[in-house]
């Protein structure tokens, strides 16, 4: 059994006062694709931004290929190799389409150069002069993934890719996630959309009230499905 | 003798060189501030009294150590920048995340205790610093005189803001700046070192100020208010062109300069107030200001 990539254990963390994360323990193998599902203020979100180091407190341990990180600063965390892409996607207005692109360092050699991310969205290669805000939403997606892959980071936190876009976009969204685990990649994958992350996960942690409560791999799909739509159910 | 709108013209183009050379301290000192401001998010009181250190480092450098005025241009920026280095180290990182308020109060402070403690020790009247024997004397262009050192002025502060616009807007360093100005905390999650930016950001917004300092040492005097009463008259300036607007402050800086001196010519009892009243009424029709983002 691979390595694994990314071990979280005892996480806690506050926004002030409030103590959102309770003790999540979780952990991402090489090259799979693992989500974190549950309802809205489960604490998702915030378990990825506490593993970027963007939350203003937390303790616990979080470890990045053996690296333990949850004392480090968040632009140190981004240089073991490690890249988030978050749910309100972070396109930055004041750059255009290439700035924006070009924007995150490189962290580490082996990321996709720029020709294989304009074969990966074709969309980019024509708006590069664009507004980085300008885009649609879709192309805004896209282009808070395309950046992401330059980095060489091998383990990505993708935050809610698929929210608020047209079902052809969150296909191709689902196409370039399952190409990117061909090509190796890790991803942790945050989704309220079941069906899309049913279909490219490994396994899912299910999440509820800031701590992971059951597990379930791909592979019982049947009798774990039922379970999935239990905690899911509004 | 030629006139212009009923002005003798020598008079009309000394007034609009005395513009542009007040315009060029407006558009250095404000771009300082509108660069301070988009990253930290703190209104530097702290601008007029970083300027006058320019000033007096130059005068020191030269009085006391024999270190002339184009060494002064290189030292003078570079010990004063160090110097917000410290307070940004030491001081306003403690502030970040708070009400601009706090910012205010602590960049006014400080400059009441610099302008005091060089008071102190330097008196109130102002000391003499002369122009470089290289830029003395003038040109005569025909329809008016026009002193070297201050074409030297408005040509090297206009090549200054140039430099830090274009670096800004279209080299990666200022893609960085200008993200960060957006989202500090997603830049930093992409590995990039956003407190040491944000440091070295407040120490060039101040080594620019002192830059401008240096410059107008052998124009102005150099006293300890010198840049009291400027700096009035360049916040004055940011608001008008837009807070954190680069462009905005530049253009915005050389043009009420040269609002100001042809006031000067035409109504010079206006021409102390001018500036307010357009800032009045921009702030009436957009409050943003002339360059601002209205978001």
């Amino acid at each position: 059994m691979a390595a694994p990539v990314l071990e979280v254990e005892d996480l806690h963390a506050w926004y002030g006062e409030s103590h959102v994360l309770h003790g999540m323990s979780f952990s991402v193998r090489e090259g799979e694709v693992v989500t974190l599902l549950g309802r809205n203020g489960a604490g998702k979100t915030t378990t990825i931004k506490a593993i970027m180091g963007v939350v203003p407190k937390r303790t616990g341990s979080i470890r990045v290929r053996g690296v333990e990180t949850v004392a480090l600063p968040p632009h140190r965390i981004a240089r073991l190799g490690i890249a988030w892409c978050p749910e309100e996607r972070g396109i930055f207005a004041s750059l255009d389409v290439l700035e924006n692109l070009l924007l995150p360092p490189v962290v580490a050699p082996g990321g996709l150069s720029r020709e294989q991310i304009f074969a990966l969205f074709p969309n980019l290669a024509e708006r590069l002069s664009s507004q980085g805000t300008k885009l649609s939403g879709g192309e805004q997606q896209m282009l808070a993934i395309a950046r992401i892959l330059r980095t060489g980071a091998r383990l990505l936190l993708l935050d809610e890719p698929t929210e608020g876009l047209a079902p052809v976009i969150v296909q191709q969204i689902g196409r370039t996630i399952r190409k990117l685990k061909e090509e190796g990649f890790t991803i942790l994958l945050v989704e309220q959309n079941f069906r899309f992350a049913a279909r490219i996960a490994d396994r899912h942690y299910i999440v509820e009230h800031g701590r992971v409560v059951d597990e379930i791999g791909a592979a019982e799909v049947g009798p774990g499905q039922e379970r999935l739509v239990a905690y899911l159910a509004v | 003798m030629v006139e212009i709108l009923g002005v003798p013209a020598p008079a009309l183009f000394g007034q609009l060189l005395l513009g542009l050379i007040n315009g060029a301290f407006y558009a250095m000192l404000s771009l300082g501030l509108a660069v301070i401001f988009g990253l930290l998010n703190i209104i530097n009181f702290t601008h007029g009294a970083q300027y006058m250190m320019g000033a007096f480092t130059a005068w020191m450098l030269l009085n006391w150590f024999g270190i002339g005025y184009w060494w002064s241009l290189l030292l003078a920026p570079l010990f004063v920048g160090f110097t917000g280095i410290l307070i940004e180290r030491v001081l306003l990182k403690r502030l970040a995340g708070l009400d601009h308020l706090y910012g205010l109060l602590l960049t006014f402070g400080l400059a009441l205790v610099i302008q005091g403690l060089y008071r102190n020790e330097f008196g109130s009247t102002g000391l003499p610093y002369a122009i470089p024997p290289e830029l003395r004397g003038g040109q005569n262009l025909g329809f008016m005189f026009l002193p070297n050192y201050r074409a030297w002025v408005v040509v090297v502060s206009l090549v200054v803001c140039l430099l830090t616009w274009l670096v800004i807007e279209k080299t990666r360093l200022g893609s960085y700046l200008r993200a960060a100005t957006e989202n500090p905390t997603l830049v930093q999650a992409m590995g990039i070192d956003v407190p040491k930016m944000v440091t070295l950001t407040y120490g060039f917004g101040v080594a620019l100020a002192a830059f401008a300092g240096v410059l107008a040492a052998p124009i102005y005097q150099v006293s300890p208010l010198m840049g009291a009463d400027l700096i009035i008259v360049v916040f004055a300036v940011v608001v008008i062109g837009g807070m954190g607007s680069i462009l905005g402050s530049i253009v915005t800086g050389f043009g009420l300069g040269v609002v100001e001196g042809l006031t000067k010519v035409f109504w010079p009892q206006a021409s102390a107030t001018v500036i307010f009243v357009i800032m009045a009424i921009v702030l009436l029709l957009r409050p943003a200001g002339l360059f601002g983002r209205t978001s």
